[in-house]
C-alpha cells in the first residue's frame, strides 16, 4: 500500500477511478487538463477529494490544479445535473432570438444559468458558441444538438429527458 | 460495363444531425437495402438552410440534392426516385442537370477546399484515397524540405486563422529554427461565435488536415504534432480520432511514413472552454497543461514554442489548403484570388440571411456577391443594415461597403478583419449598440486577466455600453469609448485584447448616429434596447380580439371585447409577446 492510499484508507470516497486515470496518463507530458477531463467524466464534476488525491500522487501543488480547474469553463467544482443543457450565446443565435430560448428554459426549469434543478435532472449553462450557426438558435443537451428552436419547442424537447 | 445502381449520400455533420439526419439515415438504411443500396455517410454539404440533406446520384452521374428530408420524406424519395426513376421535384434543392431556386448558392463559389466535402465519407480513409487523398504528401516527400517550403511560399497562402500571416514564411522560420525537437500544431480551437468552418472541415474531411500537417512536419523537420480541438466539438474529435488511427495503419502517419525514415506522431488535445486559447501562446500553454494565458512575443513559437521547442502553428483551414497546393501546383493554386490574397476562403454565412451555410469563394469577391448572390439576400427581404465579419476581433461593415473586395488588406483597412470566416448578416431589427455590447460582453468574460488594458479596459468600455443601452448614456460617452478603445488596441498583450475594441470602434465609425440617438434622444431605432422602447396599440387597427391581453404575462393590457385595447406602460415588462401574438399588426414599437 502506498502512502497516498494509506491516508485515504478510512475515506468512503471511491478513489479507484482516479488511480486508473493517473495510470493511463503516466509518463506523458502536459496531462493536467486531460486528467481533469477524465475525472469529470467519471464523477460528473471535480470532487475536492479527487483533486487533493491527484495532486498528491502527481506531486503537484493543489493550488496549481485548482488554478487550471477554475480557468477553464468546462470544469465544475460542484455536482451537476444528470442532463446538461448548454444554450448557445453565439452571434448568430443572438441575432436570431437566442435570449428568448434561454428565458424559456429558465422559465420551464425554474433555475438560472449555472444552476441545477432540485431533482438533479438538469443543469442550465450558457456556452459561447456551439458552431451550428446555420441552425440558430441552438442548444445542446448532453451531446445532442437541437436547432431552429422557438420557445414553444423547448417544452417538447425537455419532455424527452424528464424521465 | 458492370450494372450500376443509384448512390445515396446523407450529410451527417453536426448541423445535419441536429436537424434529424441520423434518423433519416436510419430510415433509409432498410428501405434502400431492399434495392441493394447502402447509403453513404458524408460531411457537411454546406447548405445548412435545408438540412437534413440527402443526395441521390443516378447511374448516369446526375446529382439530385434533396433538402429538409425528414424521416417521413425518406420514404417518398426511395419510392418515387429510386424505384420510380422520377426525381422528387418538391424536395429538390440542387442538381447538376436542372436549374433550381438555389443554383445561385453554388454559382459564385469556387470549391477547392470543400470540393470533397459532402462527397467523401469522413470516417473512411479509403474514401479519401479514392479522391487523390495523400497523393500530395507523396509528391511533397519527393521534394526537399526547402522546395516544399518554396512551393508553399509561391502559392501565396496566408494564415486562414484571421491575421493573414504568410504561411510559407512561417514554415521557413520554423525550418530555420535550431532545435533537436520540433512540433507541428494545429489550432482547431474555433472559438469565434458565429463561425463553424473549421468544425465542418474536421467533420467532413479530417484527412485533409492530417495530410497538410504531415507535409508541414516533413518540411520543417518535426516528428510530433498536436491538434488542439475545442471540447464543444465532440463529433469532430471522434472523426479525427478515427482518421488519425487509419492514417497510422496505412502508413501516412506514425513511423516510417510511406516507407521512408520520416516519422510523425499526431495527437489530439481537447480544449476545455477558454476563448483566449485561440491565441497561439495561450494555446501552447494549454497543451502543456497550464492555464491558457498568453505571453509576450518574441520569442515567437517558431523559435520557442511548445515546451520551449520550435513549433509551427497554423489553423485548420490553412493546413487543409496545403494538399490542394501540391495537388494543383502552386502556380495553378495562386491563379485564384487577388494580388496579395491568394486562393479561396471559406465563410460561414449566418444571421439574418436567407441561405445560411458554408460557402467557399475566391478571395477578392465582393461582400455583396457573397450576401446576395450566394446567400440569396436578407431574410424576409428586410433592409440590410450591416455584416459582422471576423467575430469578436472583427467589425461591422455598413451597406456602403458592400462592394468592398473581400481580402485581408481591404478588410483591415475598413476596420474589420478577415478573422476565421464568420459572416453574420444583420438587418434593420438589429441594434448596433447592442451588437457592440454583445461582443464586448463576450471578450470581457473571456479576458484571461493577465494584462491591465484588456482586463480593466474592456470592463470600463462594457459599463459604458451597458448604460447607453439602458437609456442612461451621458454626453462624452462616445469620446471615452473611442479613447479607451484606441488605448486597449495599442497596449494589450495579445491578439484578444488588441482586437477586443474592434466591434465598438467599427460600429462607432459606421453607425455613430445610433449611439447618438441612444444617448441624446433616448431612442433605439431597432427596438432592441428594452428601456428605450414602449409598446403601443394603434386604436384604428385593434379589433379588440383580446388575444394580446390574454397572453400578456403581467396583465398590462386592458380593454373591452371588440374595443381597442390599451397597454399600461407602467406595468409592461416589454417582453414583446403581445406584438408576436397580434394578428392585425396593431401593436408597434415606439
Amino acid at each position: 500500500m502506498t502512502e497516498a492510499q494509506k491516508c485515504y484508507a478510512e475515506d468512503p470516497f471511491d478513489y479507484g477511478p482516479v488511480d486508473e486515470i493517473l495510470e493511463r496518463f503516466r509518463g506523458e507530458k502536459g496531462t493536467t487538463i486531460p486528467i481533469l477531463q477524465a475525472i469529470q467524466e467519471v464523477y460528473g464534476y471535480l470532487p475536492r477529494q479527487a483533486l487533493e488525491y491527484a495532486a498528491k500522487k502527481l506531486k503537484t501543488p493543489l493550488s496549481r490544479i485548482y488554478g487550471v480547474a477554475t480557468f477553464y469553463a468546462q470544469f465544475h467544482l460542484q455536482p451537476r445535473g444528470e442532463n446538461i443543457i448548454r444554450v448557445c450565446q453565439g452571434t448568430a443565435c443572438h441575432v436570431r432570438g437566442g435570449a428568448k430560448i434561454m428565458d424559456a428554459l429558465k422559465d420551464q426549469l425554474g433555475i438560472g444559468v449555472g444552476e441545477t434543478t432540485e431533482d438533479r435532472k438538469f443543469t442550465l449553462e450558457s456556452v459561447a458558441c456551439i458552431g451550428a450557426c446555420g441552425l440558430a438558435p441552438v442548444i445542446m443537451i448532453n451531446n445532442d444538438t437541437f436547432g431552429r428552436l422557438t420557445p414553444e419547442k423547448i417544452k417538447e424537447i425537455l419532455k424527452n429527458y424528464q424521465d | 460495363m458492370e450494372a450500376q445502381t443509384y448512390r445515396v449520400r446523407v450529410g451527417l455533420a453536426t448541423c445535419g444531425i441536429a436537424a434529424g439526419a441520423s434518423k433519416t439515415y436510419d430510415k433509409l438504411l432498410p428501405l434502400l437495402a431492399e434495392h441493394g443500396i447502402v447509403p453513404e455517410r458524408t460531411g457537411c454539404m454546406g447548405m445548412c438552410f435545408s438540412e437534413p440533406l440527402v443526395e441521390v446520384i443516378s447511374p448516369a452521374g446526375e446529382t439530385f440534392l434533396y433538402g429538409n428530408v425528414t424521416e417521413d420524406k425518406a420514404e417518398i424519395i426511395v419510392e418515387q426516385h429510386i424505384v420510380g426513376g422520377k426525381p422528387v421535384e418538391d424536395l429538390l434543392v440542387l442538381s447538376n442537370v436542372k436549374e433550381t431556386e438555389n443554383s445561385h448558392f453554388m454559382a459564385k463559389q469556387e470549391r477547392i477546399l470543400l470540393s470533397h466535402m459532402g462527397v467523401i465519407d469522413p470516417e473512411s480513409i479509403e474514401s479519401y484515397l479514392a479522391y487523390d487523398g495523400y497523393k500530395a504528401l507523396a509528391k511533397a516527400m519527393q521534394m526537399s524540405s526547402e522546395d516544399v517550403i518554396k512551393e508553399v511560399q509561391k502559392s501565396g497562402l496566408r494564415g486562414r486563422g484571421g491575421a493573414g500571416f504568410p504561411t510559407g514564411m512561417k514554415w521557413n522560420f520554423a525550418y530555420q529554427a535550431k532545435g533537436d525537437k520540433k512540433y507541428v500544431v494545429c489550432n482547431a480551437d474555433e472559438g469565434d461565435p458565429g463561425a463553424f468552418m473549421d468544425r465542418s472541415v474536421l467533420e467532413g474531411n479530417p484527412h485533409a488536415v492530417i495530410e497538410g500537417m504531415t507535409i508541414a512536419a516533413y518540411a520543417i523537420g518535426a516528428d510530433e504534432g498536436y491538434i488542439y480541438v475545442r471540447a464543444e466539438y465532440p463529433l469532430a474529435i471522434k472523426r479525427l480520432r478515427k482518421a488519425i488511427k487509419e492514417a497510422n495503419e496505412h502508413g501516412y502517419l506514425g513511423n516510417k511514413i510511406l516507407g521512408t525514415d520520416f516519422c510523425f506522431q499526431l495527437k489530439i488535445k481537447e480544449g476545455a472552454g477558454a476563448f483566449v486559447c485561440g491565441e497561439e501562446t495561450a494555446l501552447l500553454a494549454s497543451i502543456e497543461g497550464e492555464r491558457g494565458i498568453p505571453r509576450p512575443r518574441p520569442p515567437f513559437p517558431a523559435t520557442s514554442g511548445l515546451w520551449g521547442k520550435p513549433t509551427l502553428l497554423n489553423n485548420v483551414e490553412t493546413y487543409a489548403n496545403v494538399p490542394a497546393i501540391f495537388r494543383l501546383g502552386a502556380e495553378q493554386y495562386s491563379k485564384v484570388g487577388t494580388e496579395r490574397s491568394k486562393g479561396t476562403k471559406v465563410f460561414a454565412l449566418t444571421g439574418k440571411i436567407k441561405k445560411t451555410g458554408l460557402a467557399e469563394v475566391p478571395m477578392g469577391i465582393t461582400m455583396r456577391e457573397i450576401i446576395y448572390d450566394v446567400g440569396g439576400g436578407v431574410q424576409d427581404d428586410k433592409e440590410f443594415k450591416a455584416v459582422q465579419i471576423g467575430g469578436p476581433s472583427g467589425g461591422c461593415l455598413p451597406a456602403e461597403l458592400l462592394d468592398l473586395p473581400v481580402d485581408y488588406d481591404s478588410l483591415t483597412a475598413a476596420g474589420a478583419m478577415m478573422g476565421s470566416g464568420g459572416l453574420v448578416v444583420m438587418d434593420e431589427t438589429t441594434c448596433m449598440v447592442d451588437v457592440a455590447k454583445f461582443f464586448l460582453t463576450f471578450t470581457q468574460s473571456e479576458s484571461c486577466g493577465k494584462c491591465t488594458p484588456c482586463r480593466e479596459g474592456t470592463k470600463r468600455m462594457l459599463e459604458i455600453l451597458e448604460r447607453i443601452t439602458e437609456g442612461n448614456g451621458q454626453p462624452g460617452d462616445i469620446e471615452t469609448l473611442e479613447e479607451l478603445g484606441e488605448a486597449i488596441r495599442d497596449s494589450a498583450l495579445c491578439g484578444l485584447g488588441q482586437t477586443a475594441p474592434n466591434p465598438v470602434l467599427s460600429t462607432l465609425r459606421y453607425f455613430r448616429h445610433e449611439y447618438e440617438e441612444h444617448i441624446n434622444e433616448g431612442k433605439c431605432r431597432a427596438g432592441v434596447c428594452t428601456n428605450l422602447i414602449t409598446y403601443y396599440i394603434i386604436p384604428e387597427k385593434c379589433t379588440g380580439c383580446t388575444l394580446c391581453a390574454r397572453n400578456c404575462p403581467v396583465n398590462a393590457i386592458s380593454g373591452e371585447r371588440k374595443q381597442p385595447h390599451v397597454i399600461d406602460p407602467s406595468v409592461c415588462i416589454k417582453c414583446g409577446v403581445c406584438m408576436e401574438k397580434c394578428n392585425f399588426d396593431a401593436i408597434i414599437l415606439k
